[in-house]
């Protein structure tokens, strides 16, 4: 018995320092310079608290092998094999994985007999949440992925929806089941149907949340499964769970509201109302004609442009251009223009999506700049390309007042000498607005695939 | 229940801490921050290690969390890695 008590200290000795480890390494993320000895001390933090963990154990050891070596060899087989534009869509799936563990763990928790009220209040928590940051982070990683069409305003999106509504209702029934269940009716599968209904509702959450909307909900469901986690740890009495959950969940929540604010609106917005709702506001005036222009043309532009600023958006992952965009760069720099890119926080479809692009491109970082660092002198800019962005360069959201996206924050490409378009076809955002940038005077559109637009530009420098 | 609240304030001075460290964070980071974020997240793992074992329906529970846990621990870790590996200066 004593050598028990002995273990358990031992144990809660290295939880504290694994906890002092997360906060450092976490700390240390979010500094360029020391971002990657943050990552490996929070894997050796970790890989710490999981050792300790196993001087005592009561499931048989075969079973935590074969779990472990598993879900290594699945985990890293998915990390190392993945494409770089797929980053997001994994992010989703991993932390879906990690909603799911502390799903199965509450469950577990509930089997065991004499829960005391307040353990099975926190069960009921974990359960709800980690089951909505499971089913959620799945429906986020189809949609990422687009595998998954289905969005608002359809029959079968409504009907999950109703369910999610319905769940709340049903979290307050089991949490308080045990304490009145002597003076109503008992339901004996209660618990199971609870357990599916988690899951549904996670479907109806993130289901009618569109696709430019993503980078705030995979923050906020990045968010949910650290706070799932803190709460396995109030259930299972264990500080390192706490710890390390709440920290996850605070990151998670300050992404979350960055994201938010780029956009100019609240989360309850985002996730509850969307833009459908509001745009019938727009005004849909006769806009002017568009100005098509071809490679060549925007080559012999390019070649006398003395500074160059990049906007690029979701269409280039798509396209896959951050390679020639990159190639583009450096031609236009050996030409002795000045190339920076300005990254708007919510281009793309994860926070910071440009970035990790680019960067895999192996586009210098120092080049990328934020819009409050573009905006004041983009008058003095010969040539801004935008490439697969839209709502982010829309003016109606710093001069038409009501717009559905008037005050969020944009990158003002339209002051600039003159603006390249490159787009696909005239579709509009997610936003569903029509862009006036592409009526105004110094705009030019270059219609196609990104790729192949730059890619001819740059063969016409090598020229 | 004087465990309870001793965690309680664990888990509260934990997310002020949180708050504090990552409000000003480089947006070039965010991504790497969120996956990183992300892999700590498979804490959970550790919760599933101290699971009891009592009958098959419990095992399989375990290892059903076990599992997930660790597919969310390395693949999270190794991705982050991946990621910042390819953020360099010229």
């Amino acid at each position: 018995m004593e050598n028990l008590a002995n273990i358990q200290v031992i144990q809660n000795i290295v939880y504290i320092i694994s906890s002092v480890m997360f906060i450092l390494g976490i700390k240390m993320l979010g500094k360029e310079a020391t971002a990657v000895k943050g990552n490996y001390l929070s894997a050796l933090a970790m890989f710490s608290a999981v050792a300790v963990t196993c001087l005592s154990l009561e499931i048989d050891i075969k079973i935590i092998l074969a779990g472990v070596l598993l879900g290594g060899l699945i985990g890293s087989l998915i990390a190392i094999k993945v494409k770089m534009t797929a980053i997001p869509e994994m992010v989703a799936l991993f932390n879906g994985f990690g909603g799911l563990a502390t799903f199965l763990i509450a469950w577990s928790q509930f089997n065991e007999p004499g829960n005391s009220m307040f353990q099975h209040v926190l069960i009921m928590l974990t359960i709800y949440i980690g089951g909505i940051t499971f089913s959620g982070s799945l429906i986020a990683y189809g949609k990422l992925s687009e595998k998954l069409k289905l969005g608002k305003g359809s029959i079968i999106t409504n009907i999950f929806i109703s369910f999610f509504y319905l769940s709340m209702p049903a979290l307050i029934y089991v949490i308080a089941e045990p304490s009145i269940s002597d003076f109503i009716p008992q339901v004996p599968s209660y618990f199971s149907a609870f357990l599916v209904l988690t899951l549904v509702a996670g479907i109806g959450f993130v289901m009618p949340i569109g696709g430019g909307d993503m980078p705030v909900v995979i923050s906020l469901l990045n968010s949910l499964s650290g706070i799932a986690a803190a709460f396995a740890g109030l259930l299972l009495l264990n500080n390192v769970l706490i710890v390390a959950g709440s920290l996850v969940g605070a990151s998670g929540l300050i992404l979350t509201i960055i994201m938010a604010k780029a956009m100019n609106r609240t989360i309850t917005n985002i996730l509850f109302v969307g833009y459908a709702s509001s745009s019938q506001t727009t005004s849909s005036e006769e806009q002017g004609e568009v100005k098509p222009i071809t490679s060549d043309d925007a080559y012999l532009i390019l070649e006398n442009a003395s500074s160059v600023l990049v906007v690029p958006g979701y269409g280039m992952a798509v396209a896959q251009a951050q390679h020639v965009v990159r190639e583009m760069g450096e031609l236009l720099e050996e030409n002795g223009t000045e190339v920076k890119y300005g990254i708007h926080p919510v281009a793309g479809r994860m926070p910071g999506h440009m970035n990790v692009l680019l960067a895999e491109a192996n586009v210098s970082y120092d080049l990328l700049a934020e819009p409050d660092d573009v905006n004041p002198s983009m008058d003095t800019i010969d040539v801004a390309i935008v490439i697969g962005a839209n709502d982010v360069v829309n003016p109606s959201a710093t001069e038409e007042e009501g717009s559905p996206i008037y005050g969020m924050p944009i990158i003002e490409v339209h002051n600039a000498k003159t603006v390249f378009v490159l787009k696909r076809s005239m579709s509009s955002g997610f936003a569903g607005v029509q862009n006036p940038l592409f009526f105004r005077e110094n705009t030019r559109m270059l219609f196609g695939d990104a790729k192949e637009s730059i890619g001819q530009i740059v063969a016409e420098f090598k020229d | 229940m004087e465990m309870y609240i001793l965690l309680g304030f664990v888990l509260l001075l934990s997310i002020f801490l949180g708050l504090e460290l990552i409000s000003k964070v480089p947006s070039t980071l965010h991504t790497p921050l969120m996956s990183g974020a992300n892999a700590i997240s498979g804490i959970a793992l550790v919760g599933a290690l101290m699971l009891s074992s009592a009958g098959q329906m419990q095992d399989i529970l375990a290892f059903g969390a076990i599992l997930f846990a660790s597919i969310n621990v390395f693949g999270g870790y190794l991705v982050t890695n991946r990621m910042l590996s390819m953020f360099k200066k010229k």
